[in-house]
């Protein structure tokens, strides 16, 4: 687990005139199911494609268990790939598919049988062996895909957004089987999306790119609570930012102002007085409270504002509340024993606050 | 307006019909109808009803005739489709703006009556033509080859003036072609000669059949380049029925002949037919 089983040095990839992925340096571990997340154009899939070998890097070194790989095509990289649109040979039936990789390296007719029918079961797709590509549902032909690519035994499958072509009922349970296939197989899976839920309930880690570079690389827990940057915060799930000015700093503390309050908030990075700093809080960190919830002495650390948005989600309620500056946050209440009375009404007044050291600080960014 | 709408349906449909009665239907009727009749020095037919045409057609001459049509027509189809493949894949594997300028180029030639163009051909292949002059020139050779009037001469004709006929059905599979294929077959470990083998021949086939049928069958008949660049002396199907009609004067054998090509010829195309999957055969129709 504890070894880097894909190693990139300084890669990247130009093409023509549009730089695809800056210079990016980053291990995998064996064993981890890494995604790369980001919206199209953010450079995931070429950097996909260079580990596949089916692009060259314009610089930098690529190693495969240790061995120099920047110059061997694919074929020789021993690592297989699930294609977003599957690529499956539609003139051949799902062994021969599925066969295809065994046959090309020359292994003998017994032992292939032996191998896909096993591939076969694990996919649960024995009874369709026979079957053409296009007599499959839309999660049978990734299952055959995947298992095209598996019974070759890579030590590491890569997998190119292959869960966007289904239906969002048979996307989630394929998510489950994928994951569960790899805790199995026990091989390094690198999986791109851009479903940012996704990439956060399967993966070991994350890596968040953007305009060809890597944002940040960690657990789906990490990247949620402490985004490194206002992209990575605003890319994974819903963030309300306040933008603001430290007024003063003490005992691991600083003090901002946010809609005329002044607030203390932990200096965990250590802000200096006077620099710019983002807030970010999630909506579901946000604590909104009825009018008569709040005592007057209570409501000095909370923030006024007015419902002004209802939208009921089933588990949760969010609000949309607007606050004296104009500015509109979004609050996520969950249904709770404790808080069973959850039906604001547009125009309510209400307070908000959040659970203490629960926001993110980040220094200031131009782009917003 | 939907009254309307159905008449013009209706009519223009029968149009349709029409057109091939009159220009289809009546003239193989007619030509199959003579092939039963019998040969009148006088007139052009005699109205008695024979089978002693096809009875002919077992003659030993016809039917090594036949056979050298049928390998002429084979051997063509085999270089066209060896040009063509290569040709068709670049074509469709170019930048988009190239490729349509490459197809107009394939599309050229058709603007000019392949009469002129096998003109054109003995203009080259002759003793004193362009190619023995390049290679005289070159020092390749010491005399002319003799090129013109052969079996090669032929065979140099009928690929060039098919070689589109190939080409564009080709074209069309191949475009559709998509290049993940050629990767997933490079993924799982195959080299590109497995590659070709395995997976683009397979799924480029209702072109290669496409093509080879739209090549062959006119290949069959040509008669005017066996004429003009073999010098009459590899006499092919084509010729032989034009014979019949303009020199023997013997119009029940020469449909007779006809007939018997157009069944050859209907029975390939069937066989394609009932061997290929609903989708391919559009490449046909």
């Amino acid at each position: 687990m504890n070894k880097n089983i894909i190693e990139l040095f300084g890669v990247s990839k130009k093409f023509e005139n549009y730089q695809a992925l800056q210079e990016t340096t980053i291990s995998i571990k064996h064993g981890e199911f890494i995604t790369l997340l980001g919206p199209s154009g953010c450079g995931k899939t070429t950097l996909l494609r260079l580990i596949s070998g089916f692009d060259k890097p314009d610089t930098g070194k690529i190693f495969i268990d240790g061995r120099d790989v920047t110059d061997l095509p694919p074929e020789k990289r021993h690592l297989n790939m699930v294609f977003q649109s599957y690529a499956l040979f539609p003139h051949m039936t799902v062994y021969d598919n599925v066969a295809f990789g065994l046959r090309c390296k020359k292994v003998s007719e017994t032992e292939i049988q032996k191998r896909v029918t096993n591939v076969l079961r694990m996919v649960k797709l024995e009874a369709l062996h026979d079957r053409k590509p296009s007599q499959l549902s839309g999660g049978q032909q990734q299952r055959v895909a995947i298992a095209r690519a598996v019974v070759n035994e890579p030590i590491v499958l890569l997998l190119d957004e292959p869960l966007s072509a289904l239906d969002y009922n048979l996307r989630k349970s394929m998510q489950l089987e994928l994951k569960q296939l790899q805790r199995r197989l026990g091989i390094t899976f690198i999986f791109v999306t851009h479903d940012q839920e996704e990439a956060l309930s399967m993966s070991d880690r994350v890596a968040i790119m953007n305009e060809g570079y890597i944002e940040q690389l960690g657990t789906p827990k990490d990247v949620y609570e402490e985004p490194a940057s206002l992209y990575v915060a605003d890319f994974i799930g819903e963030a309300n930012i306040f933008t603001t000015e430290i007024l003063e700093t003490y005992d691991n503390k600083l003090v901002i102002e946010i809609e005329g309050k002044r607030i203390a908030l932990n200096n965990k990075k250590d802000f200096e007085v006077k620099q710019k700093v983002h807030i970010i809080m999630r909506p579901e960190d946000i604590t909104v409270w009825g009018e008569n919830e709040i005592t007057p002495e209570e409501s000095k650390n909370m923030l006024p504002g007015t419902v002004e948005q209802v939208i009921y989600k089933g588990s949760t309620v969010d609000l949309i509340v607007r606050l004296p500056s104009e500015k509109k946050i979004l609050a996520a209440e969950f249904f709770n024993e404790d808080d069973e009375k959850l039906d604001y009404h547009t125009t309510e007044k209400v307070w908000i606050d959040w659970i203490p050291g629960w926001e993110v600080i980040l220094p200031y960014e131009e782009k917003i | 307006m939907k009254k309307k709408s159905s008449f013009f349906k209706i009519l223009s449909i029968n149009i349709v019909w029409l057109w091939l009665g009159i220009f289809a239907l009546i003239p193989i009727t007619l030509t199959f109808v003579t092939s039963f009749l019998t040969q009148d020095p006088n007139a052009i037919v005699k109205f008695a009803l024979t089978l002693s045409n096809y009875w002919e057609l077992f003659n030993h001459a016809y039917v090594s005739i036949l056979i050298q049509s049928i390998t002429l027509a084979g051997t063509c189809t085999v270089i066209c489709l060896i040009i063509g493949y290569p040709f068709a894949f670049t074509i469709a594997r170019s930048k988009s703006k190239h490729s349509s300028l490459l197809l107009l180029l394939v599309v050229i030639p058709f603007w000019t009556s392949s009469l002129i163009r096998t003109y054109a051909i003995m203009a080259i292949l002759k003793a004193k033509g362009i190619l023995n002059a390049m290679l005289l020139a070159m020092g390749l050779i010491d005399q002319p080859l003799q090129i013109l009037y052969s079996y090669l001469a032929v065979l140099i004709g009928c690929v060039y003036d098919l070689l589109p006929f190939m080409i564009l059905p080709l074209y069309a599979n191949i475009e559709k072609f998509n290049e993940e294929y050629l990767e997933a077959a490079q993924d799982l470990g195959a080299n590109w000669l497995t590659t070709f083998i395995k997976v683009v021949i397979p799924l480029t086939m209702p072109g290669i059949i496409a093509g080879s049928v739209l090549v062959f069958l006119p290949a069959m008949t040509m008669f005017y380049i066996p004429v003009l660049l073999g010098g009459a002396k590899n006499l092919l199907v084509g010729n032989l029925v034009e014979y019949q009609f303009l020199t023997a004067n013997n119009w029940p054998l020469g449909t007779a002949i006809s007939v018997v090509i157009s069944l050859l010829m209907g029975a390939m195309i069937a066989v394609y037919w009932y061997n290929s999957k609903e989708k391919d055969r559009e490449e046909l129709a």
